[in-house]
């Protein structure tokens, strides 16, 4: 990828590899330092990333946010509304499209939404599948054990199967977070955070509470800037492994520098906005514009919504 | 602990966000009320520090490392409303952006760790460290615990709404629409590793903060407090409203007096009492008269003659009086409260622009 060049290479995976030979004795662990650092090299990484697609001229960068917002948020409630998992396939085929369509390499895509948290719910709902723990019609018996089988004061029933309610149930709980990841991967990566932000007043939130998200957003930044200079220069001046006590000591008094720095520099952030004009009441400009286009892009998909949430009406 | 979408059901994510309506509500108008225009940036970069502070990983002993959530730290140096409102900007920005955390799940996770966290680990820090010394050990034990039963009590109240989806929404055939499982296998899945490891890595994180800050930054420690002093120094509204209250409970009692009161005599009553009438006195007293004046309609006075014996009460005297009375009472009232209010707005409104100009 072309965004490691813009990081220096210690941040990048490639550099953690090193930086683990020796900050802890144990190569199978990863030091608390170094898998804080690539936490953190890994979250600006991203957060480039994302703007590099949201400038790109493509269909879901060319909507009008407050409109785009709209749609995909209807979207999403649909996902979580149905009840058939074979109607929220269609539904993940057009965010594929919508992919596509806004030129983000499929491949790409696919992975940074499957990669986490699919996987993670797929672990979380395996136990499900087994009679034991969901009652179930049984689909396919893994055991029979011919008689009853306790554990202590659990009973286990006469056999080990996998039931129809579980896997369809399983079923659907994966097409639902995978879609709803989907959704939300595709808003965040074709706009850009600023108007995303600025497009949440469609739904009347505060302007103190957009101005507020603005900055944090902002002060995110700097503040994992800091944190990566706090452990930069200690990891500098290491020799030889620390203990996990250690470790521990310094994560901690690190997070307690940053909490200082932060509440002082709060102080004069506040100050540098009063002599700027800031009163308590922001302002916020923007210059989004709907056009025919984004209307229709809203009609289409209100209209698979439609499609949808009647067909899944009709199959009950 | 953050949920991501697709495990709660709609019906329990959106009541959830209602849930939290008022609670922002709230912390909103706390956090106005005690930080004025100082709040965005404070908050901001509170909110800021808590979406960091999340990415640290922390050793444990045995090998794991876990992230701490830190909020009950927060809530300890710039107020549980504020964090309230910091918390739930970061959960927002990690939702939004970098997929922690589902967008329609958002009021369940602020409800979780953006309200139930903070606001648990602040009260019991205060409860535990009240009349504690600054440096002693009682209030790094204290925030600990406050840390550790305010991350336990949040992760229980998502184990609740995880088990509620397994054993409430089903399809016909009893398949899972949701989360699959019922609060009998939810709150032991879900408790068992937040008691033994998350908690602890929240309580020893937050316990290494406070006693760094106590080493190293005492004043931070205490610069809620220093908020809420500004804030009560003002001018304390309750004990003002309950006492105009009771007054105005005891206005009717003016009904059963007779007479007027002392000093406020008209010049015929002075000339009964004291036989003339001061000439200046005479001079002016037809310049002004009150658009009720005595408090009664003109027509009430015509027959209110002023026949009875002095000193006595006379019942009908009352009834007759008594609407006019009142209705003078709250014109009156209206009128003074008015005033009051808008000087009052006026005065804070040059004040508060003197505060920002300082």
């Amino acid at each position: 990828m072309t965004e490691h060049a813009a990081l220096p290479d210690w941040l990048t995976g490639d550099g953690r590899k090193r930086s683990r030979d020796w900050t802890t004795g144990d190569s199978r662990r990863q030091s608390a330092v170094a898998g804080t650092l690539l936490g953190l090299s890994r979250l600006v990484r991203d957060s480039v990333f994302s703007e590099k697609i949201a400038a790109r001229p493509g269909l879901l960068q060319g909507l009008d946010p407050r409109i785009k917002l709209v749609g995909m948020l209807s979207l999403l409630v649909t996902v979580s509304l149905l009840r058939n998992w074979y109607l929220i396939v269609p539904l993940y085929g057009l965010t594929l499209v919508m992919a596509a369509a806004s030129r983000i390499s499929l491949k790409l895509y696919i992975r940074r939404v499957w990669l986490f948290v699919p996987i993670f719910a797929a672990i979380i709902v395996f136990p499900s599948l087994f009679n034991i723990v969901r009652p179930g019609d049984p689909l396919w018996v893994i055991w029979d054990f011919g008689h009853q089988v306790t554990l202590g004061p659990w009973s286990l029933g006469t056999t080990l199967a996998i039931t129809s309610q579980g896997v369809k149930g399983a079923i659907l709980l994966i097409l639902r977070v995978v879609t709803s990841v989907s959704l939300g991967v595709l808003l965040a990566l074709t706009t850009r955070w600023a108007d995303l932000l600025k497009s949440l007043r469609v739904f009347y939130i505060p302007r103190v509470f957009v101005l507020v998200l603005s900055m944090t957003y902002r002060y995110i930044f700097l503040l994992l800037a800091m944190a990566e200079d706090i452990f930069t220069a200690r990891t500098s001046r290491m020799v030889g492994p620390s203990s996990p006590r250690e470790d521990r000591r310094f994560i901690a008094s690190s997070m307690g520098t940053l909490l200082g720095k932060s509440h002082a520099f709060s102080e004069e952030v506040y100050g540098a906005m009063v002599s700027r004009g800031y009163n308590g009441e922001p302002v916020i400009s923007h210059s989004f514009q709907a056009r025919p286009a984004d209307w229709f892009w809203l009609a289409s998909v209100a209209l698979a919504i439609a499609l949808v949430i009647g067909g899944d009406r009709l199959l009950g | 602990m953050h949920i991501p979408d697709g495990y709660l059901s709609p019906q329990t994510a959106g009541g959830l966000w209602a849930m939290m309506i008022p609670v922002w509500y709230t912390a909103g108008y706390k956090v106005r009320k005690t930080l004025s225009a100082r709040q965005a940036p404070l908050v901001a970069i509170a909110a800021a520090f808590s979406f960091v502070i999340m990415m640290f990983n922390l050793p444990l002993p045995g090998g794991t490392t876990g992230h701490a959530v830190g909020g009950t730290i927060i809530a300890i140096i710039i107020g549980p409303w504020a964090a309230v409102i910091a918390i739930s900007v970061s959960l927002t920005i990690q939702a939004l952006f970098f997929g922690d955390g589902g967008i329609l799940a958002l009021g369940a996770n602020c409800f979780n760790i953006g309200f139930v966290l903070p606001v648990t680990g602040y009260y019991t820090y205060r409860l535990l460290s009240r009349g504690a010394a600054d440096g002693s050990p009682r209030r790094w034990f204290a925030a600990g615990t406050g840390a550790y039963l305010g991350l336990n009590l949040a992760a229980l109240i998502t184990a609740v709404e995880f088990g509620l989806q397994g054993d409430l929404f089903k399809a016909a055939d009893g398949s899972a629409l949701y989360s699959p499982y019922g609060l009998s296998t939810a709150i032991p899945a879900m408790m068992i590793p937040h008691l033994a490891v998350a908690g602890v890595i929240e309580a020893v994180a937050t316990s290494l903060i406070y006693v760094f800050l106590q080493r190293n930054n005492p004043s931070l420690l205490h610069s809620y407090d220093g908020i809420k002093a500004a804030a009560t120094g003002r001018i304390q509204l309750k004990p003002l409203l309950i006492g105009m209250a009771l007054l105005l409970v005891c206005v009717p009692l003016g009904l059963l007096a007779t007479g007027s009161a002392w000093g406020e005599w008209g010049a015929d009553e002075i000339q009964a009492d004291v036989g003339y009438v001061p000439a200046g006195m005479d001079r002016y007293s037809g310049l002004w008269t009150g658009i009720l004046p005595d408090y009664a309609f003109p027509a009430a006075e015509e027959a209110d003659t002023g026949e009875e014996p002095a000193g006595a009460v006379s019942l009908e005297g009352v009834r007759e009086s008594a609407p006019a009375y009142i209705i003078s009472g709250v014109v009156g009232l209206a009128l003074v409260s008015g005033i009051a209010w808008f000087s009052a707005r006026l005065l804070t409104r040059r004040a508060r622009k003197k505060e920002q100009l300082d």
